[in-house]
């Protein structure tokens, strides 16, 4: 893209720095202030979740209970998955677009600023409640993040009431990001910067947020469904009243589905200002990672019952689902190949964000190639439920969604402090995180395809041996997490000073912007050539 | 060449380890064929994987290898090229077809259950299978026969640790067993790997499934659907016997289950009662009672002292039979003989200091479920 920047950098701030004080940050409009906050967030909802997949891991390091109960041990498998996916994946991507989309598209903030306080401070709130029900009677919510009914209905614990609320909480925050983001996309992109122009994160981005508006509402009416048939008597889920359990999964996995791409597609436009940049040279086939993208979120709305593949779908359905689900590979595949087209004949460096960027390809290719073999339906009845699937999901979300954030953050981290960040320290969390995620997920392929069922506390003594290596594996890249905590706040307290552009090979306005950002950017909007 | 070299620690990984079965590495070829099919499935697409991943991420250790900038590599100039895209795109379009053509095959034979020999209905319980073979008379209760002790690492763990039940499931050798899924409280699901059979167990509808077992032998399996506190200890055997020991086997399970209905008119002292309760006490109510007797608070109510077990004995009867609803506490009166309800409701009235002294004899049961 060729940018050029006009006198627009308002550094006179004409008094209206930030506030003083903690209020600050509760009142906070600015854009970068909430998409700080969105990022902290996402970082400690990142810590408690890993701590209680920590939880997970130790007590399956040996066949035989020995540090908790079942029902403890269910709690936390569903805790954890809830936690990652809406308090540390999601948060994280919201706050990585609140951050950079305005500055990317030379818009002065969030189109609706006051709504985008209310988003971010809704999320506390909701996850303090969903946390709170593991201290109530008859503990928290113990059937899964997929909570499929009557387990969470009929029979489940008197706190999922509780649970329903802060779904609802958290359905109407990601709505009202996934607005503003559009919104600000759309009206208040710079002079000239048509839509072939976008930044491919903010591409993906604005995919997302159709993704969202789309199914979150889906979510709020399953669970609106389950309080009903719990609280008012109604039978939508229960087969004596005239219900059918398997409606609760249809309508789960049509919010579930799509919800994994949102979990994925702004990570694909992160990677894809990375590794431009650090091979020096412009992304391959910018229009067809555009029309991947949004192929990709067209089918992620046909496929959903992929994921029932067992709950006795007709013939004909089993097929569709099947077809339409392996078509998924093509887009994607076509992405993957892209970024390694970008890196041929490159000029690569290895800073510590293309080294996230990197191992992203690499293993989420991996994960890909799994999900096609789920894809498969006869062989899916195999891989259904076992550890294969934890492999394939866990492939794609740790170092897929989660890298691609580390990868953002070590990226962006010195426009947002002004410093440089550490790069022995980075390389140091990269190589421990990759070794460890390999060895905590790698034999988890072999464990499914053993034989071993996911979610369960306890296991036969054949499965022991890859468990153990597996929990290992899981407290090396826990462990490695602090690492980066630890860069974070020293690349915000200290560290070389970093230049306007950071990296040598990056284009884009957020490039040409002074570092540490200012509080207020662009309030005369450059021209975009 | 390359590729050949690439393929060697996957070829190692895959030849040399299943020896050694505490490292299995990949799904087992089965005891049917429609299993041996999917097993040859799942290896092509594994394969047509590993090959996409060696030209992909060669061509990308290449680039990282030659192109990095500390080795001079220059960057050049293209960004895209219709054709290669174009190109890009229809390849895997065309290797997906190949792979949709055996898989649609194999799906289609899956789905046809009809002719069957036998007709077993499977049914899903809190933690335990029911199976009912239709039109045969007879219908029994699956469960972990597991120790507790071996679970809470209080005695050494057996060899089939967490994979053995009470009651096995039997089936006849080279018969078509079309198996049909229910469940009476949330949906389980029925995994026996070689049988490559996996079907969720829903509550109020029926699923099909079916298999011809080719060789006698012990197929173990799982649960697979999160089906509450005990989802991990829901074990599935199926014993596969030749036709004249199947014979056999039907009609001495026919014959202890008239035993079973005989004995249910005797009179039975504490004693007797005492003994089988506890053993009944402990595979149907101490995964969720505990042992002890204690329960585990907020979840399941202790049993020990408590007023249920202590006053009204006909309460008492009421919820073993009848359960509660909109609780775990499940309805026993058919999962459970007259003369084990009664001796589990005795042994829970006099255990662990309960000391009513009551005992219950399965006649009152009986007359209580008619």
């Amino acid at each position: 893209m060729d940018t050029t920047l006009s006198p627009t950098v308002d550094t006179t701030e004409h008094g209206h720095g930030p506030a003083k004080g903690l209020g600050r940050w509760f009142f906070t409009t600015n854009h970068k202030d909430i998409g700080t906050l969105y990022l902290w967030f996402s970082l400690l909802m990142f810590l408690t979740g890993g701590c209680m997949a920590l939880m997970i891991r130790a007590e399956l390091f040996q066949p035989g209970l020995q540090l908790v109960q079942p029902e403890f041990f269910n709690q936390m498998t569903t805790m954890h998955g809830l936690i990652m996916v809406f308090g540390a994946v999601m948060p994280a991507f919201v706050g990585l677009a609140n951050w950079m989309i305005p500055i990317m598209v030379g818009a002065p903030d969030m189109a609706l600023p006051r709504m985008n306080n209310w988003s971010f401070w809704i999320l506390p709130f909701a996850f303090s409640l969903m946390l709170s029900t593991l201290f109530m009677e008859g503990g928290g919510p113990n059937f899964g993040w997929t909570f499929y009914a009557p387990l969470s209905t009929t029979y489940a614990p008197p706190s999922v009431t509780f649970f329903i609320f802060a779904i609802h909480m958290m359905g109407f925050s990601s709505i009202m990001g996934a607005i503003n983001i559009i919104a600000t996309i759309l009206n208040m992109r710079a002079p000239g910067m048509t839509m072939m122009k976008l930044p491919l994160f903010v591409w993906t981005w604005l995919i997302t947020a159709f993704l969202l508006i789309a199914v979150m509402p889906v979510l709020a009416g399953v669970v609106t469904m389950m309080l009903m048939d719990i609280h008012f008597g109604t039978s939508f889920f229960n087969a004596a009243g005239g219900g059918d359990p398997v409606l609760f999964q249809h309508v789960f996995w049509f919010f579930g589905h799509p919800e994994v791409y949102i979990m994925i597609l702004p990570a694909f436009g992160i990677v894809s200002e990375i590794i431009p940049t650090f091979a020096r040279k412009k992304l391959f086939g910018y229009a067809s990672m555009v029309y991947a993208t949004s192929s990709i979120a067209l089918l992620s709305f046909l496929v959903w019952a992929h994921h029932m593949f067992t709950v006795g779908l007709p013939l004909a359905g089993e097929l569709f689902f099947m077809y339409a689900t392996m078509l998924i590979a093509v887009p994607t595949g076509v992405k993957v190949f892209n970024w390694v087209a970008t890196m041929f004949h490159g000029s690569m460096t290895f800073e510590t964000p293309m080294l996230f960027a990197l191992a992203f390809v690499v293993l989420f290719t991996i994960g890909g190639f799994s999900g096609l073999m789920l894809a498969i339906a006869p062989a899916d009845f195999q891989y259904h439920d076992t550890y294969f699937v934890v492999a394939h999901f866990h492939y794609v979300l740790v170092p897929g969604a989660i890298f691609s954030i580390m990868a953002g953050a070590y990226y962006w981290l010195p426009k947002w402090t002004g410093h440089m960040l550490n790069e022995r320290l980075g390389k140091a969390h990269f190589w421990l995180s990759f070794i460890g995620v390999n060895v905590t997920f790698f034999p988890m392929h072999f464990l499914g395809l053993a034989g071993m069922p996911r979610r369960i506390p306890d296991y036969a003594l054949q499965f022991a041996d890859f468990n153990a290596v597996a929990s290992v594996g899981a407290f090396i890249f826990g462990l490695s997490q602090l690492l980066f905590v630890y860069n974070i706040i020293s690349c915000i307290r200290s560290g070389e000073r970093a230049t306007d552009q950071v990296w040598e090979g990056a284009h884009g306005l957020e490039w040409t912007l002074p570092s540490p950002a200012p509080y207020h950017t662009f309030s005369q909007p450059p021209v975009i050539k | 060449m390359i590729k050949r070299v690439w393929l060697l620690p996957w070829i190692g990984l895959f030849v040399s380890l299943p020896a050694n079965a505490a490292w299995e590495v990949n799904i087992t070829p089965g005891a049917t064929a429609i299993a041996r099919e999917v097993y040859d499935l799942h290896m092509i697409i594994f394969w047509i994987c590993v090959a996409i991943g060696v030209v992909v991420f060669g061509v990308m250790l290449w680039s990282i290898i030659h192109h990095r900038k500390s080795r001079g590599a220059e960057a050049r100039n293209f960004h895209e090229n219709t054709a290669v895209e174009i190109l890009w795109t229809l390849i895997p379009f065309v290797i997906l077809i190949a792979m949709a053509i055996p898989a649609t095959a194999t799906l289609i034979k899956m789905y046809d259950s009809t002719d069957a020999d036998i007709d077993i209905q499977v049914t899903g319980y809190q933690w335990k299978w029911r199976y009912q073979y239709l039109g045969q008379d007879i219908d029994f209760f699956s469960s972990l026969s597991t120790p507790r002790e071996q679970i809470n690492n209080e005695a050494a763990k057996g060899e089939n640790y967490l994979l053995e039940v009470d009651n096995p499931l039997v089936l006849p050798v080279g018969k078509k067993v079309r198996f049909l899924f229910t469940a009476a409280d949330v949906i389980h699901s029925w995994w026996v790997p070689d049988l490559a059979v996996k079907k969720d167990a829903i509550p109020g509808f029926i699923n099909e499934s079916w298999a011809i077992p080719e060789e006698p032998g012990i197929y173990r399996g799982q649960c697979t659907e999160l089906c509450g506190r005990d989802h991990g200890f829901m074990p599935i055997v199926v014993e596969v016997k030749p036709q004249a020991e199947f014979d056999q086997w039907l009609a001495d399970t026919r014959s202890a289950a008239q035993a079973q209905a005989a004995a249910a008119t005797e009179e039975w002292t504490l004693e007797q009662l005492m003994e089988r309760g506890e053993q009944v006490y402990n595979t149907s109510c101490a995964a969720c009672h505990q042992a002890s007797g204690q329960g585990i608070p907020g979840a399941f109510p202790a049993l020990a002292g408590s007023p249920m077990v202590t006053t009204d004995i006909d309460a008492h009867i009421n919820i073993v039979l009848h359960g509660k609803a909109g609780t775990a506490m499940q309805a026993f009166g058919a999962q459970l003989n007259a003369v084990d309800l009664a001796a589990v409701i005795t042994y829970e009235r006099n255990a662990w200091g309960n000391d009513t002294g009551d005992s219950v004899n399965p006649q009152r049961i009986t007359e209580l479920q008619q």
